[in-house]
């Protein structure tokens, strides 16, 4: 299955918010040979363009976010130990023993260090670590891991990805590579296709920090609709509230999406008997239909989510199903889009 | 009256078509271009006797309330709250759900029930439900699907001396506002009248508007905090109810125009309006997205001074309305003296 290794390849490739260029271009050339043109924004973000039988389209944006969640070096102590802070919303329960890739000069494995439990005070493993508790170690001693690494040089989680029974799949970063190779189905499943929109597959830098890659695309591409393909929290022993994973996707219903391009959502998942379910925010989505929605003179957005266990640890967890799935809906939704876009459009009375 | 049926609308932040409906009907007369964008926002029109500057006015029609999220086997409704409700507000209030603008209550046990732990603290929104009556969930289906939006139900009515209560009033106040500046004629510029949609959730709907339009000045109309309340220090009360329009001069999102608020504020007075600032920085308003939008727009903001905002009963004075009402004029008119 191309798709399976496609994601497993991804996760395990590295792109921390703002340190995109590498997984960029990657990415770039992923997909290639499915467009006319791929072009790289200012901030990082690749945009792939598929363009329209006739001039004058409807402009159509696929976008997930390839950036994922990391850490930052801010200080070398002179034990030669790295203090850090992080980079996108880390769950500091996840650091102590985790093993990470420090680009210095290098790369350079590390792992977060703990004081061993026998020089722990009595009662002090009731209370978790904070991140002030912990220091990266990269075994070098001080002069050398001054010479290799600097304040501002950052960590990724370096967990491999591993399958898991019943066409699940372990690893890091699935939020949002996920989304990345469900675009990639969508941009194989059109490649053949004549549409009469301008499709443009966005893979947007900064979305767990800013939310921004996805907001000057949708500029540039002067988007009049969009879909974000995004991943959502899945039910776990422990979160009974979340959605099943491997059981189909969710799609947002919300201020923060055009009720048009909602229904756009419904109706191909219909269609194509995709299971979706509502997912309700009463504001922003979290995602980058936030910044998307407003821009320019705004674009009718949508999101649909790949439910996610354990989101923003090195060990998330998802099926690759619903990864599939994402990917078809997103196709057709390119043609829905295509074909009545202009009801999205302004309204003169 | 105007103020009467816009504060009674259905217009949660999200769902604002029922608002819209209204002012299209009533405004209709009086323009010369009508045009709604893809969020909701809607752009009323007048031309002027020049096209050389554009003034934006603008209100928005959202108003807090909350979107249902679930609906549990045995009826019930879960919710989330869409735009700032403080969540203790909340408790065994009415509303109204959905497109068949269902009868419900916010429901929590009684207190009788309740540990003493469990009253001390404050509820939360997760901790309740809507109860519409019905015994399941497959009943609470018929009339409410997930996604569907509610607000709290609440008459208008006049209430003490010369006050009103209702809810809404941010930013219907501003609708009414709006709907009678429009009937002015002889405009000296191009003037758009803009309608918004989802201040509550961000000031969303302006941002697009103002990029639509590219104005040279705006003045934004508001309900606004009026803490003039028991126990509290008139240092504190933000603004004074009954006290005339509230000219801001900063507030967390936006500058107002120094130059243009003055002018504003001295013009108010030259014409006998009453008016007073807004004492304080904190709140915010569609100005955030306006001011900021293409190069930069020169705005200005007056509010009606607004108890209990973003409560399902609010509190306003009906010459502070008035007040609110002779200065968006004054904008309109005089805007040669002002911009």
């Amino acid at each position: 299955m191309k798709l399976k290794s496609e994601l497993k390849k991804l996760s395990a490739s590295v792109g921390v918010s703002g340190f995109e260029q590498e997984l960029a271009k990657e990415i770039a050339a992923l997909f290639a040979p499915y467009v006319d043109e791929v072009r790289i924004d200012a901030l990082g973000s690749v945009i792939a363009h598929k363009r329209a039988e006739q001039p004058n389209a409807i402009k159509v944006m696929l976008d997930a976010h390839m950036d994922e969640i990391g850490l930052m070096v801010t200080e070398i102590d002179e034990k030669g130990f790295l203090k850090f802070t992080t980079v996108g919303g880390v769950d500091e329960r996840i650091l102590p023993s985790a093993l990470v890739t420090v680009h210095g000069k290098q790369k350079l494995t590390g792992v977060i260090g703990v004081k061993p439990p026998h020089l722990q005070a009595p009662g002090e493993d009731k209370q978790s670590y904070t991140i002030k508790d912990l220091a990266i170690d990269i075994g070098l001693a001080p002069e050398a891991a001054k010479d290799m690494v600097r304040p501002g040089d950052f960590v990724s989680f370096a967990q491999k990805p591993h399958t898991l029974k019943n066409g699940f799949m372990s690893g890091k970063c699935m939020d949002n590579r996920a989304g990345v190779v469900a675009v990639l189905e969508a941009a194989k499943a059109l490649s053949e296709e004549k549409i009469d929109a301008d499709v443009y597959y966005v893979l947007s830098v900064q979305e767990e920090f800013s939310l921004g890659g996805a907001k000057t695309a949708a500029y540039g591409i002067g988007a009049d609709v969009a879909l974000v393909i995004d991943v959502t929290h899945a039910k776990t022993h422990d979160n009974k509230d979340g959605f099943d994973a491997g059981a189909g996707l969710s799609y947002s219903i919300g201020p923060n999406v055009s009720p048009i391009a909602e229904k756009w959502i419904c109706k191909c998942a219909k269609k194509l008997d995709i299971p979706i379910f509502p997912e309700v925010d009463g504001g922003s989505t979290g995602t980058n239909a936030w910044s998307v929605q407003t821009v320019g003179t705004g674009v009718a957005t949508a999101v649909i989510s790949i439910p996610l266990k354990y989101m923003h640890t090195p060990t998330e967890v998802l099926n690759l199903e619903d990864v599939s799935r994402a990917g078809a809906l997103a196709a057709a939704f390119v043609k829905k889009a295509a074909k009545s876009g202009r009801e999205a459009q302004v309204i003169e009375l | 009256m105007m103020l009467k049926a816009l504060s009674e609308c259905f217009g949660p932040c999200g769902c604002e078509e029922e608002v819209r409906k209204f002012i299209i009907e009533k405004v209709r007369p009086y323009a010369d271009r009508m045009m709604v964008d893809m969020m909701g926002n809607l752009y009323v029109y007048k031309k002027g006797a020049s096209s050389e500057k554009v003034l934006m006015l603008a209100a928005h029609m959202d108003e807090v309330g909350f979107i249902v999220s679930d609906i549990t086997a045995d009826g019930y409704l879960k919710f989330k709250t869409v735009g700032g409700i403080d969540s203790r507000v909340l408790v065994s209030k009415n509303v109204v759900v959905g497109e068949k603008r269902v009868h419900g209550v916010i429901a929590l046990k009684a207190v009788h029930l309740q540990t003493a732990d469990e009253r001390k603290n404050a509820v939360r929104e997760s901790g309740l439900r809507i109860d519409i009556g019905a015994k399941t969930a497959d009943e609470a289906k018929q009339c409410v699907k997930i996604g569907d939006y509610a607000t709290f139900d609440t008459s208008c009515m006049p209430f003490g001396e010369g006050r009103r209560i209702g809810k809404a009033f941010d930013d219907r106040a501003g609708c009414a506002v709006l709907c009678d500046v429009v009937r002015e004629k002889d405009l000296p510029y191009d003037t758009y009248f803009c309608f918004t949609v989802q201040e509550e959730a961000g000031c969303r709907g302006a941002e697009i508007a103002a990029n639509r339009i590219c104005p040279t000045a705006a003045l934004v109309i508001e309900g606004t905090t009026c803490s003039d309340v028991s126990d509290v220090p008139a240092a504190m009360e933000v603004t004074t109810l009954g006290g005339g329009a509230a000219l801001s001069i900063a507030d967390r999102g936006a500058y107002s125009d120094k130059t243009l608020t003055q002018k504003l504020y001295a013009l108010a007075e030259e014409n006998g309006i009453a008016v007073q600032y807004k004492r304080t920085t904190m709140g915010g308003n569609d100005l955030r997205s306006i001011q900021r939008s293409g190069n930069g727009v020169i705005g200005a903001a007056v509010s009606v001074p607004t108890r209990y905002l973003h409560s399902p009963a609010s509190v306003i004075s009906e010459k502070d309305f008035e007040s609110v009402k002779e200065i968006a004029k004054l904008f309109v008119m005089q805007a040669e003296e002002l911009i």
